[in-house]
């Protein structure tokens, strides 16, 4: 458990280069495939801790990757895509991926991204209370302090926490979050989830506009951090 | 395949409308053709032919023409109700009348079609011209950055004479605002391409201003030096729907602007309010303003004030006019007072959530 393998699944030689050095240096092991089918098989061989995934590969594109992994490995896949591409990176979130990155991309957000990914895959069901910083959340006893003070949550704002609380430091799609809180049906009503993440960081942050907690993903969703 | 269809329409309209003029026109001449006679009946149709041929293709002009001919011989030329003619004089008026329809058909499609080519000759001179412009803008602006970069880390590789630390990190902060400058510009120059392309189809969700606003000045990615950037969000500012993303490079590009070309000590202030609507952003600052006349041409693509400071593309205000476009918005400039500020107001057509709090479940 030491060093964790990533697999670099891009066709760009320098960007593998470069991810290959962040990796290396910062404590992973690193594995690199060019294509979409090379990918595929390296995963398979060696089943590694976390894939890094760009969505424009020669053979095959990133989508199918992500629906060939689907069902047989459930360790996170961090996607690589270009900008202004929301639609994009929303349907490969919903094919499974765990989180994304935009090129280009500063190297301590994507430590960061691959530190918080592999973290929430080892922690599985333990019943501790969550922390975030100045906020301790309690799913069992559901409960939440901020600096130490319980704080007062309407059943639908502590649902939403809840939510992000246990997924903490992934971005969830607008889609999912609806659905999970709302159920089927609701999946249009952004609006609804708009106000009440508006409500929660009044309540949560310390400075509601500008959020340190619940991120806004522009176009993709939110990130609870 | 749709614009085959419009000009196939377009064709049809045009037949439609020439035959029912002539037939519009023949049928009260023919009624008063005894007291006009039969050669002004022609110089009537000959007028309407030439003023068909000036508006529309030729094929439905020349139809029109023929046309014409024919009805005149038939219903005014002796013997009537035939198509032959009585007398040699009626016959080479014929044949004249003939001729002169035919030539106006030509020839005023012939003028058209060289006024045209004076057009799009004189289009293509400009488009080039702004094209140079671009160029040489562009290249200092990509060049320059990547100069900055290659330098850089040539001199970082240098092993003889060792840099000191703090030249090292010198230069790593400079090929790091180098890049994002390039970024940047790259950013820029695909959104005007996205905009000319017309692919542009904002994605109309949910967006809290006041974040936005707070957010674009947290990562504006240059140095915004003693400048000071004001921005008061309201409380009750209720969601408006727009495309995030568009609305995020707009105040990116105006922002940027403002920390470019205003001095040191400059203030910049940020607002955001609601009309009835959508909603009202504005963003002036106390820097020289623009020159009066210019009010207007900034907005053009790769359009750039003259005698400004290096660095610019002329790209930023017209992907901020396109994009609020993109809304249906429009974008205003003025000066605050000349030599005292610009101010821009952005006004955007946007759905107003009306649920702001849900107190009770």
């Amino acid at each position: 458990m030491n060093n964790p393998d990533i697999l670099i699944i891009d066709d760009e030689v320098q960007i593998r280069k470069l991810l290959k050095i962040t990796l290396e240096s910062n404590g992973y092991k690193a594995l690199h495939a060019t294509t979409g089918k090379e990918g595929l098989a390296m995963a398979m061989s060696h089943l590694p801790e976390l894939i890094l995934l760009d969505l424009g590969l020669p053979d095959i594109s990133g989508h199918d990757v992500l629906m060939e992994l689907k069902g047989w490995y459930n360790k996170p896949v961090v996607i690589l895509s270009v900008q202004n591409s929301e639609i994009d990176i929303i349907k490969a979130l919903d094919n499974g991926a765990s989180d994304y990155l935009t090129k280009p991309f500063r190297t301590g957000e994507l430590l960061a991204r691959i530190r918080s990914c592999i973290k929430r895959n080892r922690e599985t069901n333990n019943d501790l209370p969550i922390l975030f910083d100045d906020l301790e959340i309690d799913l069992k006893a559901r409960t939440v302090k901020k600096d130490d003070v319980y704080v007062k949550l309407t059943l639908t704002e502590y649902n939403l926490l809840a939510l992000f609380a246990r997924y903490g430091g992934m971005v969830l799609t607008h889609q999912f979050i609806l659905k999970e809180i709302w159920g089927v049906g609701f999946q249009a009503e952004t609006q609804y989830l708009r106000v009440y993440v508006a409500q929660l960081r009044k309540k949560l942050e310390n400075n509601p506009n500008q959020p340190k907690h619940i991120i806004t993903e522009s176009g993709v969703g939110y990130r609870f951090c | 395949m749709s614009t085959l269809y419009k000009i196939k329409s377009k064709l049809r309209y045009q037949y439609i409308i020439s035959i029912a003029l002539i037939i519009a026109i023949a049928i009260p001449c023919f009624l008063l053709e005894k007291y006009i006679g039969n050669k002004v009946v022609a110089l009537i149709l000959l007028l309407a032919v030439s003023i068909l041929a000036m508006l529309f293709d030729i094929l439905p002009v020349m139809v029109t023409a023929i046309l014409s001919a024919l009805l005149w011989n038939f219903f005014f030329i002796p013997p009537l109700y035939k198509f032959t003619i009585g007398t040699p004089e009626d016959v080479l008026l014929f044949m004249m009348y003939f001729a002169i329809a035919m030539m106006n058909a030509v020839l005023t499609s012939k003028i058209k079609k060289a006024n045209l080519k004076v057009k799009e000759k004189l289009e293509r001179e400009k488009t080039i011209k702004l094209y140079n412009t671009l160029l040489n803008s562009l290249s200092h602006e990509l060049r320059t950055p990547i100069s900055t970069i290659i330098g850089a880390v040539d001199a970082l590789k240098e092993t003889t004479p060792r840099l000191s630390e703090m030249d090292q990190n010198d230069l790593l902060s400079e090929i790091s605002i180098a890049s994002l400058r390039l970024n940047r510009q790259v950013e820029n120059l695909l959104n005007m391409s996205r905009l000319e392309s017309g692919f542009i189809k904002p994605q109309l969700d949910w967006c809290d201003m006041n974040e936005l606003v707070h957010r674009v000045i947290q990562t504006l990615d240059i140095d915004i030096g003693e400048r000071n950037i004001i921005f008061e969000s309201k409380e009750f500012l209720p969601l408006f729907k727009v495309d995030r993303g568009l609305i995020e490079q707009v105040l990116q590009n105006l922002l940027h602007n403002a920390v470019h070309y205003t001095p040191e000590g400059s203030e910049i202030v940020f607002s955001v309010e609601q009309n009835e609507t959508g909603c009202v952003i504005t963003l002036s600052d106390n820097g020289p303003g623009f020159p009066e006349k210019e009010l207007e041409t900034v907005f053009n693509k790769f359009y750039r004030v003259p005698e400004t400071s290096p660095g610019g593309t002329g790209i930023g205000l017209s992907i901020v006019k396109g994009f609020v476009e993109a809304h249906n918005g429009n974008v205003i400039l003025e000066n605050v007072k000349e030599g005292h500020g610009a101010h821009f107001t952005i006004t955007i057509p946007a759905e107003i959530s009306i649920i702001n709090d849900i107190e009770n479940e």
